[in-house]
């Protein structure tokens, strides 16, 4: 980590902590948020793995454990990414959540027609979620919360060389 | 090292300590500016929802939502007419014909979003057993009486319960002992005969609508239902829709100030909505009873009797009502010599749903205009309909407009001085920008006259100001139906649902005759003024149908 230059650094560290706020405020608004549910969300999956997505929401106890893990789910990945705390967990987190979000509403040729939730923009392949991922995946390998962040003070969990070297 | 040199390097180390400690923590005020975002946001929502609690509306309860009494007696029911409506009451009442069972089972396995079957398994049993049927038409009869056997709801290859009796007179099927509640569905002609007879048998009616052909026997079924006691659950099953118990609310709670115009509609678009049913290939003289058909001589008297002293003579047949025809058979609701047209089929439904919601009895004027514009195949009912129902009392018009070629959609919508509601699948309130009420939120831009002020999900507990952009899509392309207590059910099953509750436990079904008697003479109106070309008034002392 030594190694990033100032501007490497910043923009890394800037990165973390937008897309930490995006998905800390997405989860905050569906925790405070009592009527929230995923339903209508997985009802609306289409793609290959749709009837997976529906049967979720169609079974309450499943709909109710879905819900549970994506509001806290959301809420933690953002506090990780803003705090630098547990930052690699988060990442991972955040790239499996997103990819859920992916393969239930893929941006495919035709499958855009089908969905109910309006959509803010053309896509083709890739989405938000998709480049969201990417950039989970870039700060996995690029980590900045050993400087930046509490990852410091929790020794031998991450692994951290470049953090062990400060 | 000197003294001094170690002081200046531990002094470097802790500072440089500090510059990481900081660092460490630097990203902490970015939860501070979310949470002063979180705050401003919820404060926000807060006045919304205040606005919205000015609006608080109570949770509803369907009048069906009665616990089931599955240890109570079976009742035992028989269905006469199993034509389309029949099989589709008879299904609801939980006895499906085995091969619709096998095309749902067939539907959900190629497509698992299909939940038709699933759904109809997951119906609560009424704790009833069909233990006559009635149909005139052969095919229709030995259909009735399979599915009437089908107590497991199964396919073809089930296993079936004892058949049911067909009795080929509805008379006999009224005469037999173990029977104690019948379904009526024939054709409009035959509706009122057979409930009054019914009800003479004792037996417990659920008919469907309208309720009357004639206006003569309007009165007559109403009497004949009062007085037998049994008990009678007329075939709206609009009653059990969760919205329009909320639409009641609304208007009760006075949100939509004075409601001066309503608006009803039928948009429709294919033969089959337009009565123009298939002809079934087993059909001919020697299958289906045409004498039966034909009526009641007493009814077909008193529609004579009104037609030709009225000058009307040209709305009756053109064919002989004794010449066997296979299109008036399954299409009879073309004609004028069974049928009550659009104002008895579609209109009903529309004004039993403002009946219920206003509660605006029976109109004092109706004036009728339209044509058979589209479908020219020889029918005397119009296919395009608009009346005009005045409730001078209540300061208020109900138009009903109708066309059965075009299908856009047009939704209930009652136009009040201070907002508007709209009746679809969800329910929507919006507030008139010139509202004198509102007028002081709308300038403090408090309310949005564009915006719902009220949306009301069915399936929500609560209805909400802030409901979502994406909850308000889902609604409106119907993802979201209607529920009671959190599950998805058939308003038709509700409905026969609260009819057997009250047989078995007592008190009324919601649409009792009363309802069904406002119902009919509204309807009779509409057409009378249709058919006669001028304004039809409602004498509400006399109890008459009078002319201007």
């Amino acid at each position: 980590m030594n190694s990033y230059s100032k501007f490497q650094m910043y923009w890394l560290v800037a990165l973390r902590l937008l897309i930490g706020w995006h998905f800390l405020y997405e989860g905050l608004v569906k925790v405070l948020n009592p009527k929230w549910t995923s339903l209508g969300y997985l009802m609306d999956s289409q793609g290959w793995f749709a009837s997976m997505f529906n049967s979720m929401a169609t079974d309450a106890g499943t709909l109710n454990v879905v819900n549970f893990l994506n509001e806290w789910g959301l809420l933690l990945i953002g506090l990780s990414l803003i705090l630098g705390f547990f930052t690699r967990p988060g990442c991972v987190g955040g790239i499996m959540i997103l990819l859920l979000y992916y393969l239930s509403h893929p941006p495919f040729i035709g499958s855009e027609d089908l969905f109910m939730m309006p959509r803010e923009g053309s896509y083709l392949w890739v989405d938000r979620n998709l480049i969201e991922i990417a950039a989970l995946a870039t700060l996995y390998v690029f980590p900045t919360s050993g400087v930046f962040g509490l990852d410091k003070y929790i020794p031998g969990l991450l692994k951290n060389k470049s953090s062990k070297q400060l | 090292m000197s003294e001094e040199n170690k002081k200046q390097q531990e002094e470097e180390l802790s500072s440089s300590g500090r510059r990481s400690a900081i660092k460490k923590l630097v990203s902490v005020p970015v939860l501070g500016a979310m949470a002063y975002g979180v705050y401003k946001k919820t404060q926000y929502d807060r006045s919304r929802r205040n606005l919205g609690d000015m609006f608080r509306l109570d949770p509803v309860t369907p009048p069906s939502a009665k616990e089931i009494s599955p240890d109570g007696k079976t009742i035992r029911i028989g269905i006469i007419g199993y034509g389309i409506r029949g099989k589709q009451l008879l299904r609801a009442a939980g006895f499906a014909e085995p091969a619709l069972i096998d095309t749902w089972k067939e539907a959900a396995r190629a497509n698992s979003n299909d939940t038709r079957y699933r759904d109809y398994m997951e119906q609560e049993g009424l704790n009833i057993e069909v233990t006559g049927v009635c149909d005139i038409f052969d095919t229709y009869a030995e259909a009735a009486v399979l599915s009437g056997s089908n107590v497991n709801r199964e396919g073809a290859n089930g296993t079936f319960g004892a058949p049911p009796k067909r009795y080929r007179h509805y008379k006999e099927l009224l005469a037999a002992d173990d029977i104690d509640a019948v379904i009526i569905a024939p054709p409009d002609h035959w509706h009122g005969t057979m409930a009054m007879d019914a009800a003479l048998a004792g037996k417990h009616v659920y008919l469907e609508k309208p309720m009357s052909w004639t206006v003569p026997e309007t009165y007559m079924i109403r009497d004949v239902v009062k007085q037998s006691g049994v008990t009678f659950q007329f075939g709206h099953q609009g009653r059990q829709t969760d919205s329009y118990l909320k639409a009641k609310q609304i208007i009760e709670k006075n949100i939509l100030g004075p409601v001066s115009l309503i608006e009803v509609c039928t948009n429709r678009n294919d033969p089959n909505g337009a009565w123009v049913y298939p002809i079934h290939e087993t059909a001919s003289p020697q299958t289906i009873d045409w004498k039966q058909f034909e009526g009641n001589e007493d009814r077909i008297k008193e529609y004579l009797d009104y037609m030709q002293a009225n000058g009307l003579a040209r709305y009756v047949g053109p064919e002989a009502r004794s010449q066997f025809d296979l299109k008036r058979f399954f299409r009879w609701r073309c004609w004028w010599d069974y049928s009550t047209g659009l104002s008895g089929d579609l209109l009903t439904h529309e004004y039993d749903a403002v009946n219920q919601i206003m509660g605006v009895g029976i109109p004092h004027s109706a004036t009728s205009s339209g044509g058979v514009y589209f479908f020219k195949d020889g029918r005397t009912v119009p296919d395009v309909l608009q009346t005009s129902f005045e409730f001078p009392d209540r300061n208020l018009t109900m138009l009903y407009s109708a066309t059965l070629a075009s299908q856009r959609s047009r939704g209930k919508v009652f136009m009040g001085h201070d907002a508007s509601m709209e009746l679809s699948s969800s329910l929507t309130v919006k507030v008139d920008p010139r509202s004198t009420r509102y007028a002081d939120q709308i300038t403090q831009g408090i309310i949005k006259p564009d915006t719902p002020l009220i949306t009301y999900i069915p399936g929500q507990e609560n209805v909400d100001a802030v409901s979502s952009a994406t909850e308000l899509y889902f609604a409106q392309r119907g993802l979201l139906y209607a529920y009671v207590n959190g599950k998805r059910y058939d308003t038709t099953y509700l409905h026969i649902r609260e009819w057997v509750e009250c047989i078995r436990n007592g008190g009324t079904p919601g649409c009792d005759i009363d309802a069904a008697f406002e119902e009919a003479i509204t309807a009779h109106m509409g057409t009378r003024a249709y058919l006669e070309g001028r304004t039809m008034y409602w004498d509400k002392e006399k109890e008459e149908i009078v002319r201007g």
